[in-house]
């Protein structure tokens, strides 16, 4: 009966905060494209968030390219397939793997980063001294860094997809002696329009979902540095477990309309 | 829109009539009134947790009351719409009790946010370097311009605080505990300030605290919120006489 009890009362707090989201969300949506625009934040934003995830998206990009070859090599090769190499991984990393890997890492780095940042502000009444002043705060803070991540992500896909692939060649050019140029082209040779359109398409979306939940975590951020510490870290898992939700509704639709 | 009054010496600035306010089954604020006339000092003094930080974020609308009217300067605040209560904000200047000082911008920078809304009170010629140093020479710290709030000392951030609320030139400063978490001298330095700045500038003061030191030096007036009602009103001396127990014990170090 206990247990009954809190799954009923952690389904509701979940639902709740589901309701919340959705009007922070359309509250966004609303002042997006409402006067005055804080230009020059969002561009301090976007710099911030591109620049300063260039290096963790690149090595791990790196690291999937070069992983991703290694494992998948000796299965083709028993196969008599490994030809096939660069368009496997070309379709693989560009169509899901480097979208989905590099709004993971961003996840971690961009919305834990702004939970927190605005967390603390709010503890400190930092939100509330920008009111007073007459300074919108949810379009100052929020606004700016939803745009920032949503407009950077894609841009961070591209760059973690090219490092991925580069990895992967280099890979296939110490075990299979395969040229730069061969590699490359049997990539782009495999590669569709319907392969690349859907996935930046869901890059936009992954950013919308990291900025917006890190955000919302971290503007109404509980009192006390352990409310700035909770805000951060159910940035990263609220975030985590929707991307997932919105890849697995990105490829339904995708699928639907390859059938079409 | 807002309509400015003219306001003579005894004028009332600030009005607040039968605030009520709660959270769930807490009953913080239960019909709470008081007035604030021009060029006054008045003192709040309050339990921790009686309601006072309540009342002074209802009072620039930061929160919603649950009824009750706030009159400043002659303005509802309860009844105006978000650009009217920018607009009046200008003229109400609120010293947060952490100092609330943005982090990731320098003390320059602090400075300037709050003019970037309000360039049309100083007219289209606004010099904002000025307005930063005028507003820095008045809490003696000019040499901090270009200083990120993380290298300044409590008492600095406290007196770059009080700048950032002087640089829009209030007609009332809202000071919610001004020397809580300093060391007396410091807290000594800092209600010294708020002395000269409430006669060079002729603002009124409305000083949320629990410091009996602050209050014996600065009140004209007091107030001493007990069970989210104005308990007593008086001078600081009427006050400190009285022989009720509730309010003996805010006199007892």
């Amino acid at each position: 009966m206990l247990g009954f009890k809190s799954i009923n009362a952690q389904l509701k707090a979940f639902l709740i905060e589901i309701g919340e989201l959705s009007y922070f969300t359309s509250r966004f949506l609303k002042e997006a494209f409402k006067r005055p625009f804080e230009f020059k934040e969002l561009l301090k934003q976007c710099y911030n968030m591109g620049n300063r995830s260039l290096l963790l998206v690149g090595i791990t990009g790196f690291i999937i390219g070069l992983v991703l070859t290694l494992q998948t090599r000796p299965t083709l090769t028993e196969f008599g397939a490994v030809s096939w190499m660069p368009s496997m991984v070309g379709i693989s990393i560009v169509r899901e793997i480097g979208p989905i890997i590099t709004a993971l890492v961003c996840a971690g780095r961009i919305g834990s980063g702004i939970g927190a940042e605005l967390g603390s502000m709010r503890v400190t009444e930092q939100i509330d001294a920008m009111e007073v002043s007459g300074t919108n705060p949810f379009k100052y803070l929020v606004v700016t860094r939803v745009l920032a991540v949503t407009l950077m992500l894609p841009l961070l896909v591209i760059l973690g997809d090219a490092i991925a692939l580069f990895g992967s060649y280099l890979v296939e050019h110490v075990k299979g002696n395969v040229s730069f140029t061969l590699f490359f082209n049997q990539v782009f040779d495999s590669l569709e329009f319907g392969d690349i359109v859907p996935a930046t398409v869901k890059s936009f979306f992954f950013g919308l979902a990291i900025g917006i939940v890190g955000c919302f975590k971290g503007y109404y951020c509980k009192k006390g540095t352990a409310g700035v510490g909770k805000a951060a870290n159910s940035a990263v898992v609220f975030t985590s477990l929707l991307l997932f939700v919105i890849d697995f509704i990105a490829v339904f639709v995708t699928d639907i309309f390859y059938d079409l | 829109m807002i309509e400015k009054k003219n306001i003579s010496t005894q004028d009332i600035v600030l009005h607040i009539k039968d605030l009520h306010k709660s959270f769930g089954d807490n009953h913080v604020l239960n019909g709470f009134n008081m007035q604030l006339y021009q060029g006054e000092n008045l003192v709040i003094m309050g339990k921790s947790g009686s309601g006072k930080s309540v009342m002074i974020k209802c009072l620039v609308g930061l929160m919603e009351a649950d009824s009750g009217s706030i009159s400043v300067m002659g303005n509802d605040i309860t009844k105006l719409d978000q650009e009217a209560l920018d607009i009046l904000r200008a003229d109400i200047g609120f010293l947060f009790q952490g100092s609330a000082l943005y982090d990731s911008m320098t003390v320059r920078e602090n400075l300037e946010f709050p003019l970037r809304r309000h360039t049309k009170k100083f007219g289209e010629a606004i010099d904002t370097q000025t307005l930063v140093i005028e507003a820095l020479e008045n809490v003696g710290l000019v040499d901090a311009i270009d200083l990120m709030p993380s290298e300044l000392s409590g008492g600095m951030k406290r007196r770059i605080a009080l700048a950032r609320t002087l640089i829009l030139q209030p007609k009332i400063i809202l000071y919610d505990e001004p020397t809580s978490g300093l060391d007396p001298i410091t807290a000594k330095e800092i209600i010294i300030l708020m002395q000269d700045i409430q006669k060079k500038y002729n603002t009124s003061s409305l000083i949320i605290t629990h410091d009996v030191d602050c209050a014996r030096v600065i009140a004209d007036r007091m107030i001493l919120l007990i069970d989210g009602t104005n308990y007593a009103v008086g001078t600081f001396n009427e006050l400190s006489n009285q022989e009720d127990p509730k309010i003996k014990a805010f006199f007892k170090h």
